[in-house]
C-alpha cells in the first residue's frame, strides 16, 4: 500500500477560501476544487464538470451546490451528483477540518489519480 | 457522414416535423431550410390576434433565430425555391443558391385564392395569409376608412373582426346565404351574423362581386346586382389552393395537392411532402391538427421508423374572435337516417345541436357555450352509444349522473383519452401526466411540455380547468412568473420591495422576502446583486460571490477554462503605441489568438487565469482599461469616421462616441448595453440595430433605441431629435438610467422597452424634462462609485486569491 493512501493531506486553511467560493489544489495532473459554503462547510471535488469538463471552481456556489460556469449544470457539492433533469457525477474527495486547517483524503486522491488518462509524451 | 435534409417552406408543418426529428435523431441530418417568407417559423393561426392587437409578432414566433443556431439548421430567409432538379438532387433558389439534398421535404403550404374579377390586382387588394398581409392591413387601418372583406368563412370573419377592432368600417361580402356554412348550420350561422352585426360589422350575404373599382388604387367594389360599396382596403379570404407548382414542374405526381402515400412520400422516394400542399387518399387539409399528425409521421420516417402511417381524422373548428364562442365538428347535413337534439336559449345567446345516427353522435354545433365541445367530440370519435343518457345529453357532461357540476369538475369528469387540444392532438391523460410527473404549475410550463393550448389557444380555458382539477389550490392562473424556484416573487415585485423596505444586502433581502432556499441559486443571486448595486450606489457592498465568473475575474471564460481579454478602445479608435503594447503582450505571454471583434476592438484569447494580472499590468502601462467585454454593463460605443474624414459626415460622430463611452463606462446594467454613433444616415456604424444608437444629421442628432441584432433582429425605434451634442448626451444617459432602474436582470433594452411601451419611454425622456434631468443626475451619482478600472485594482492586489492555486500537492512526495 502506498503511503499517500492512508494520509490526510493538508491543503490550506479555511480562511484562504472566500465564503460561497472555491480555490484549487493541484495534484499532478489532477485539479481539485475546494469549496467553502456559507456555513463554513468544506467540500472537495475534481475541477471538471461531468458535462464538458467545465472548471467547477469558477461557478457560483449556492446552498450545497455549485452551478457550472460553462453551461449551468448544477452539481451537489457533497455527492458530485448533477441535480434536476441533468445526469452525471463529478469525482468527490473526502475532507476533514481541524483547527481551521483543511485536509483531503490521500486515498481518494490516489484512486482519482489512477483513473487519470496518461498522456504519452511526444 | 450526415445526410443532407433540405426543406422547402418554413411553415408550421415542417417546424413541428423538425421538433420531432431533433427529439429522436438530433444528429441524423444536416438541415437546410429555404423560406420564401423573410422570417422564422411562427404561429400562422395567431395572425388574427396580431391583427386585432391582442398579440405582437414576437409573441407568436415558434422558433426564434436562436433555435436555428442551437440546432445547427441553416435557414435561408426570403429565398424562394425556383426549381428542383431530381436527377442532380439539388434545389435552386430565385437568388441562384443551389444546394444538394439526400432527402427533400416540400412544405410549400397553400396560396390564397384570388377571385379573378377585374381590378383584383389593384393596390389595396390583399389576401390574408402571412405577416406581410397583416402589416399591410394594419397600415391601411391607420386611415380608419372603409374595408371590405370578401368571404364569410373562418379567415374572412377573423379579418373583419380584427379590422373592426383597429377602427375601420367593415363590410363582409359572402357568396352563400349564411356565414361559415361549411362549419355551421344555418341557425348558428344566423346567431353569428347577429352577433357580428351588433358589433357594427355590415354583412351582405348572397353577394357576388363583379369588379373592383379604382384607378391607381382601390376605391370600392361593385356587385353583380349593381350595388357599389366604397372601400380603401379589400381583403379576399375566399379559400386556399395547395401550392403545388414547384412539385408539378419537377414532374412529381400531383392532383389537388402533391400526391403522397400515408408515409408522406411523394412519387419520388427521396422526396417527401408535409402540410397544406399535401394530398393523401384524395383529401387535402387546411387546419393544423392533421398537418401536425403528418409532421409526426414524416419525422418517424426520416429517423428510420417506418411503421407510422397518416390516418384521416375529423378536426373540430373554432372561431378565434374574442367574445364569440363557437365550436363545430363532424357532419351536420340533414338526412332521413339522422336525428337531432337541439337546445336554444335565446336570452343567453346559446345554441347547441347534436346530429345523431344509430344512437351515435356524428356532428356537433355549439354556439355561445362551447365548454362541452371536447366531451361531445370524444363521444363522437369513439362512437359511444348514447341511448342511456339521451335525455340529458345536450346539457353536457356536467349533467350526467345527477347534480350539475362546476366547470372544474366537468373537466375532471372527462375520460383520460379525451382530446383537449385539437390543434396538437393532446389528450387529457398526457396533460395530467405531465403536470404530476414534472411538477408543472403554470400554463406556460404546460404549453412547453405538452404543446396543449400552444397553437390557437381556444382550449386555454380547458387546460386551466384541468390544471385546477389536478393541482387544486396550488394553481393560480393569474400568478406572475417568479424570478426562480427560490421565490414566488417576480422581478418587478422584488425591485419594488427592495426600495420600499430599504433592503440593502442579499441576506437581508432573502430574510425579509422569505426566500425558500438557503442562499438562493445561480439565477436569482446575480439578479439580486445587480438590483442592489443599482438602487443603493455607494451604500451596497457588491457581493462578489454572486457574480458570474466573468464579472468576478473581469475576463471571459472560454471553453477550455482559459480567459480572453478585451481592452477598451474608445469609440473603436487606437494608436500605434496601443497596438505595440498589445503586440508585446501577445509575445510575452504566448497568447495563442488575437482577433478583431465585432465591436471595433481587439480580443486576446486563450490566456491562463494565473497570467491575467500580469497581462493587465502590461496593458495598463500603455493606458488601457478594461473593455468590460464580460459585463452586464456598458460594452462598446461603435463609431464611424464622421466629419474628421468622411465626405458625408455631418457631425463629429467619432468624438461623440468617445465622449459617451468615457461618460458611461463602468456602469452596471440589467443586461449588456451596446451603442453606436453614425455620422450620417448612411449609418456605417450600424446604429439602428443597437440598444442605443445615434444618427447625426445636419440639424443635430437623431436618437434611436431598442434595437437588437443578436438572438433577435430588430431595427431601433426613434426616441427623438435634439439639436446639440450636450442634449444628446443627457437624453441617452437618462434613457439608460431609466432602463437600469426598471429592467429585469438579463432583459435587453429592446425587451424592456417593449414591455413598458415605447411611448412611455419617449414621454419620460423626451417630453418630461424634469424626469429626464432626475434620471441623468442619478446616473452621474452612481458613476462616482462605478468608474473604477477593475483591472488596475486587481493589478494592485485585489482578490489575489482568485489568480493562484491554494496549494500544489506533490503526490510522489506525499507518497514517501
Ligand atoms: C468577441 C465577440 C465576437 C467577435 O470575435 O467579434 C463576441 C464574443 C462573445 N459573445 Fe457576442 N461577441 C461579440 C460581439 C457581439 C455582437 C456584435 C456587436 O457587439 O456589435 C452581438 C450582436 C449584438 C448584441 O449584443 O445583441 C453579440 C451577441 C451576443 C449574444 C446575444 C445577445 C442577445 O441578447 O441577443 C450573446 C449571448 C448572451 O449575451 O447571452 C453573446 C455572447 C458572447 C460571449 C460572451 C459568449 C460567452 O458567454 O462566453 C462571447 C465571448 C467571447 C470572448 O471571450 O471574448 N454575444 N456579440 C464580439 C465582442 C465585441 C466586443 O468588442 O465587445
Ligand atoms: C389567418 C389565419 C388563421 C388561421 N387559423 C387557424 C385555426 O384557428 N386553426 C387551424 O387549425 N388552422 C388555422 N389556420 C391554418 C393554418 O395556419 C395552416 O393550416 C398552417 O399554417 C399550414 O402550415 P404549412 O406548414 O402547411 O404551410 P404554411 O404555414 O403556409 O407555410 C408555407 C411556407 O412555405 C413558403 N413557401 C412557399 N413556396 C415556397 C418556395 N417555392 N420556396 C420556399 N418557400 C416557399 C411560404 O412562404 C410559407 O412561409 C389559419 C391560417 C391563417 C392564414
Ligand atoms: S463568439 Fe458569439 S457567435 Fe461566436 S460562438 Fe461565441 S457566442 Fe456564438
Ligand atoms: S461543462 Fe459544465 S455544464 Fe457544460
Amino acid at each position: 500500500m502506498n503511503a499517500i493512501e492512508t494520509k490526510w493531506i493538508a491543503v490550506g486553511s479555511i480562511t484562504d477560501i472566500p465564503r460561497e467560493g472555491a480555490r484549487c489544489v493541484e495534484a499532478g495532473a489532477l485539479r481539485i476544487a475546494i469549496f467553502r459554503t456559507v456555513d463554513d462547510d468544506v467540500y472537495a471535488i475534481e475541477d471538471r464538470c461531468p458535462h464538458k469538463g467545465g472548471p467547477l471552481s469558477q461557478g457560483i456556489v449556492h446552498g450545497g451546490c455549485v452551478t457550472c460556469p460553462l453551461h449551468n449544470m448544477v452539481i451537489a457539492l457533497e455527492s458530485g451528483e448533477a441535480q434536476g433533469a441533468d445526469e452525471g457525477r463529478a469525482t468527490v474527495f473526502r475532507t476533514r477540518q481541524r483547527d481551521g486547517l483543511i485536509f483531503v483524503s490521500g486515498a481518494d486522491i490516489a484512486s482519482a489519480e489512477a483513473r487519470q488518462p496518461v498522456s504519452t509524451a511526444a | 457522414m450526415k445526410q443532407k435534409l433540405v426543406i422547402i417552406g418554413n411553415g408550421m408543418a415542417p417546424g413541428r416535423m423538425l421538433e420531432h426529428l431533433f427529439e429522436v435523431a438530433p444528429d441524423a441530418y444536416d438541415v437546410t431550410i429555404f423560406n420564401a417568407e423573410p422570417r422564422v417559423n411562427y404561429d400562422r393561426i395567431m395572425l388574427s390576434p396580431v391583427l386585432s392587437g391582442c398579440k405582437t409578432f414576437d409573441d407568436i414566433v415558434i422558433h426564434g433565430d436562436g433555435w436555428y443556431v442551437e440546432h445547427g439548421v441553416m435557414l435561408y430567409k426570403g429565398h424562394r425555391i425556383a426549381a428542383i432538379d431530381r436527377a442532380a438532387k439539388t434545389v435552386t433558389s430565385e437568388h441562384g443558391e443551389t444546394v444538394p439534398y439526400d432527402k427533400l421535404v416540400i412544405a410549400t403550404g397553400s396560396n390564397p385564392f384570388i377571385i379573378p374579377v377585374p381590378g383584383h390586382d389593384l393596390p389595396g387588394v390583399l389576401s390574408y395569409r402571412d405577416l406581410d398581409d397583416v402589416e399591410a392591413m394594419l397600415l391601411a387601418a391607420q386611415s380608419r376608412e372603409k374595408a371590405v372583406v370578401i368571404g364569410g368563412g373562418l379567415l374572412g370573419l377573423e379579418a373583419a373582426a380584427g379590422l373592426k377592432e383597429r377602427g375601420m368600417d367593415v363590410t363582409v361580402l359572402h357568396l352563400m346565404p349564411t356565414l361559415m356554412e361549411r362549419q355551421l348550420d344555418p341557425s348558428a350561422g344566423h346567431l353569428l351574423r347577429h352577433e357580428l352585426e351588433s358589433r357594427g360589422i355590415d354583412i351582405v350575404t348572397e353577394a357576388r362581386s363583379a369588379r373592383i373599382l379604382g384607378d391607381a388604387k382601390v376605391t370600392g367594389v361593385e356587385l353583380k346586382d349593381g350595388t357599389v360599396i366604397d372601400a380603401s382596403l379589400i381583403v379576399m379570404a375566399v379559400g386556399i389552393r395547395p401550392n403545388i407548382a414547384l412539385a408539378q414542374d419537377a414532374g412529381l405526381e400531383v392532383d389537388r395537392g402533391i400526391v403522397c402515400s400515408p408515409t408522406m412520400a411523394t412519387s419520388d422516394p427521396d422526396i417527401f411532402a408535409v402540410g397544406e400542399c399535401v394530398e393523401v387518399d384524395g383529401r387535402v387539409y387546411g387546419l393544423v391538427a392533421p398537418l401536425y399528425e403528418m409532421a409526426r409521421v414524416l419525422a418517424g420516417h426520416l429517423s428510420g421508423n417506418p411503421s407510422q402511417r397518416f390516418i384521416h381524422a375529423e378536426t373540430p373548428t373554432r372561431l378565434k374572435v374574442t367574445g364569440i364562442d363557437l365550436y363545430s365538428a363532424g357532419d351536420f347535413a340533414e338526412g332521413d337516417d339522422r336525428e337531432e337534439i337541439v337546445l336554444r336559449d335565446a336570452a343567453a345567446g346559446i345554441y347547441k345541436r347534436l346530429i345523431l345516427k344509430d344512437n351515435r353522435i356524428i356532428g356537433v354545433v355549439l354556439y355561445g357555450e362551447t365548454a362541452d365541445g371536447s366531451w361531445f367530440y370524444d363521444l363522437m370519435k369513439k362512437g359511444t352509444d348514447i341511448s342511456e343518457m339521451r335525455d340529458t345529453l345536450i346539457f353536457g357532461s356536467a349533467y350526467q349522473g345527477g347534480a350539475p357540476l362546476d366547470p372544474t369538475a366537468a373537466v375532471a369528469a372527462l375520460p383520460l383519452d379525451a382530446e383537449i387540444c385539437g390543434c396538437n392532438g393532446v389528450c387529457k391523460g398526457t396533460i395530467v401526466e405531465a403536470i404530476t410527473s414534472k411538477g408543472l404549475t403554470s400554463l406556460d410550463e404546460v404549453r412547453a411540455h405538452t404543446k396543449a393550448s400552444a397553437s390557437c389557444g381556444t382550449c386555454t380555458g380547458l387546460v386551466e380547468g384541468l390544471m385546477a382539477a389536478t393541482l387544486g389550490d396550488a394553481f393560480n392562473p393569474n400568478a406572475v412568473k417568479p424570478i426562480c424556484a427560490c421565490t414566488d416573487l417576480s422581478h418587478n415585485d422584488v425591485r419594488r420591495l427592495i426600495r420600499a423596505k430599504e433592503l440593502k444586502s442579499i441576506p437581508a433581502l432573502m430574510q425579509a422576502l422569505e426566500w425558500k432556499s438557503s442562499g438562493g441559486c445561480a439565477k436569482c443571486r446575480p439578479a439580486l446583486n445587480y438590483y442592489l448595486v443599482c438602487d443603493w450606489p455607494g451604500e451596497y457592498a457588491d457581493d462578489y460571490q454572486s457574480r458570474f465568473i466573468n464579472e468576478r475575474v473581469h475576463a471571459n471564460i472560454q471553453k477550455d477554462g482559459t480567459y480572453s481579454v478585451v481592452p477598451r478602445m474608445w469609440g473603436g479608435q487606437t494608436t500605434a503605441d496601443e497596438l505595440r503594447a498589445i503586440a508585446d503582450c501577445v509575445d510575452k505571454f504566448g497568447i495563442p489568438t488575437v482577433k478583431v471583434t465585432g465591436g471595433q476592438r481587439i480580443d486576446m484569447l486563450g490566456i491562463r487565469k494565473e497570467d491575467l494580472p500580469a497581462v493587465w499590468a502590461d496593458l495598463g502601462r500603455a493606458g488601457f482599461v478594461s473593455g468590460h467585454a464580460y459585463a452586464k454593463g456598458l460594452r462598446t460605443v461603435k463609431t464611424c469616421v464622421g466629419t474628421d474624414w468622411c465626405r458625408f459626415g455631418t457631425q463629429d460622430s467619432t468624438g461623440f462616441g468617445v465622449r459617451i463611452e468615457k461618460f458611461m463606462w463602468g456602469s452596471w446594467t440589467p443586461a449588456k448595453v451596446k451603442m453606436a454613433v453614425s455620422g450620417c444616415p448612411r449609418n456605417c456604424s450600424e446604429a439602428t440595430c443597437k440598444d442605443v444608437g445615434v444618427i447625426c444629421v445636419d440639424s443635430g442628432y437623431e436618437i434611436h433605441f431598442a434595437g437588437a441584432a443578436g438572438l433577435d433582429i430588430k431595427g431601433t425605434e426613434v426616441l427623438g431629435h435634439v439639436k446639440t451634442e450636450d442634449e444628446a448626451l443627457e437624453h441617452i444617459v437618462a434613457l439608460v438610467q431609466m432602463y437600469r432602474e426598471q429592467g429585469h436582470y438579463l432583459e435587453r433594452i429592446y425587451k424592456w422597452a417593449r414591455r413598458i411601451g415605447y411611448d412611455e419611454v419617449r414621454r419620460q425622456i423626451m417630453d418630461d424634462a424634469s424626469a429626464r434631468k432626475a434620471y441623468f443626475a442619478r446616473f452621474v451619482f452612481s458613476q462616482k462609485f462605478a468608474q473604477v478600472d477593475p483591472w488596475s485594482e486587481r493589478v494592485s492586489g485585489k482578490d489575489k486569491h482568485e489568480f493562484k492555486p491554494m496549494a500544489t500537492i506533490d503526490t510522489l512526495q506525499a507518497a514517501e
